[in-house]
């Protein structure tokens, strides 16, 4: 998937991968995080 | 929605009989679960009781009474009939008294309620099956943190916690030996000046005869509990207090949080349950299970917030600095979340995968081989039973199990092991956990 330029919205989760883990890896394939969250789905 | 909602929600009985349930109040043991076959909801316990030597699972019209019994500002109107029918079921419960019964007062008549719920402010209250029994005024029209349905949500916080309070003492002895209260629960107390106060740790030992008691609260969202527990040893090594009783009321917020999923799969909506716990922390009496101050774990604010910099802070350096390997502790003691009631809404089974993290440090240090790991997670952990009930999900349902297995010697040591989810407050985006090491008492005071 190409991600550069592109907004991304961010979803991370607990227990899983956590946002700012995310955002770090988009970051780093050139895409713009707007929004990072993380959320507890139990 | 509602008839498809209604339509799927259990009896008491069923709730009762529910496996995991019977765990929780200990009539079952963790273990017993792995016997159980899947779904469990289809397989009652044959002999599941509504009281266990943990405690008991109160019926939706007692526990009216009880948040009755909790209302010290005319919150709570209950229909006569309903009350007269409740006072008379508690009156034959060991753990109320006619003081109780006073405050649940006369109640009021139906029409009574039915006009207070034209105000557009209040909340109803109904019986399973839709019958009106009473309502939840707001506390001030001006304030949001004083809304019906804040105070509907700390009103069953005061109740749950006050009855797994009641359990506590009654167990373990005199409540006017309490010195401190500490509040490990979720919820939120305050007005719009002082949102968060708290304290609801004294609000509900006021109930419960701890008259000697002062109190307060910590909070750390799910692994406040956890938190609050490793305090209460910290207070009564140090000779600050002599006897502490940590106490969370379950979350009335989270009462069918993922019953979507629950309905989709045709199933009962199984998160039927508010739960509570109270944990009494006393000195050193040669024979009771004792909290490792030199084992504490502490998720750092530099650590990062990965699951594997979590367990690494609350496992893997506690264990390093007494000299243990993973391997050397019998039980891991993590969210216990029951995974039938997760996973039907796509949210896993967190008590195994916090195991299989666990495992996974054991392989990299060499303590275990990588196809170890699945008999790593089956050894050293257990099945998650806990109502997904937050704070008292996290860890600390397993330790009336832990304590009991350590008295009767079939147990060495249980790790204790929550985490919190600081993100959910919109403040940080840190994780948070705390982690402590309970051990059989090897006796001598």
């Amino acid at each position: 998937m190409l991600l550069k330029s592109t907004k991304v919205i961010i979803i991370g989760e607990r227990d899983g991968v956590q946002g700012p883990a995310i955002e770090a890896c988009v970051r780093s394939a050139g895409a713009e995080p707007v929004i990072t969250q993380t959320q507890c789905f139990v | 929605m509602l008839e498809s909602f209604r339509s799927h929600l259990r009896t008491f009985e069923e709730a009762v009989a529910y496996p995991p349930n019977q765990v929780f109040i200990g009539n079952l043991d963790p273990d017993d679960l792995a016997r159980v076959p899947s779904p469990w909801y289809k397989h009652p316990a044959r002999d599941g009781s509504r009281r266990g030597p943990f405690g008991e699972i109160m019926p939706e019209d007692e526990f009216y009474g009880m948040m009755k019994i909790c209302d010290e500002f005319q919150l709570v109107l209950l229909e006569e009939g309903f009350v007269r029918d409740v006072t008379a079921k508690l009156r034959q419960h060991p753990l109320f008294s006619e003081a109780d019964l006073l405050r649940l007062g006369n109640g009021v008549s139906l029409a009574d309620i039915e006009q207070q719920l034209t105000d557009g402010m209040t909340l109803p209250m109904y019986e399973r099956g839709g019958r009106l029994v009473g309502c939840v005024r707001t506390g001030h029209e001006e304030d949001p943190n004083l809304t019906a349905e804040i105070l509907m949500e700390n009103l069953a916080v005061r109740a749950s916690g006050a009855l797994a309070l009641r359990h506590q003492v009654a167990a373990t002895g005199r409540a006017e030996a309490v010195d401190f209260l500490l509040g490990g629960g979720e919820e939120a107390v305050g007005d719009r000046y002082n949102r968060g106060g708290g304290n609801m740790a004294k609000a509900i030992g006021e109930l419960c005869g701890c008259s000697r008691a002062g109190g307060g609260d910590v909070k750390a969202f799910c692994s406040g509990t956890i938190h609050a527990i490793v305090v209460a040893a910290g207070l009564v090594a140090s000779g600050i207090f002599r006897d502490v009783v940590v106490v969370a009321g379950g979350s009335f917020a989270k009462l069918g949080m993922k019953f979507q999923g629950h309905l989709r799969h045709d199933m009962p909506i199984l998160e039927d349950v508010i739960a509570a716990v109270a944990v009494r922390v006393g000195q050193d009496d040669g024979k009771s299970p004792v909290i490792r101050l030199d084992s504490i774990g502490k998720h750092e604010i530099a650590s990062g917030s990965s699951q594997q910099a979590i367990f690494d802070n609350l496992v893997v350096q506690p264990l390093d600095r007494l000299g243990l390997k993973l391997t050397q502790i019998d039980k891991y003691a993590t969210e216990m979340h029951n995974p039938e009631i997760t996973e039907p809404q796509g949210s896993g089974n967190v008590p195994r995968t916090n195991y299989r993290v666990i495992g996974s440090f054991a392989v990299l240090r060499g303590e275990i081989q990588r196809s170890d790991l699945d008999r790593f997670v089956e050894e050293h952990g257990m099945l998650g039973f806990s109502p997904t009930q937050g704070h008292t999900a996290s860890a600390v349902p397993v330790l009336g199990h832990a304590v009991r297995k350590m008295l009767s010697g079939e147990m060495n040591n249980t790790m204790f092991v929550a985490k919190g989810s600081l993100f959910l407050g919109r403040m940080t985006q840190l994780a948070d956990g705390m982690s402590f090491l309970l051990e059989r008492n090897k006796g001598g005071v």
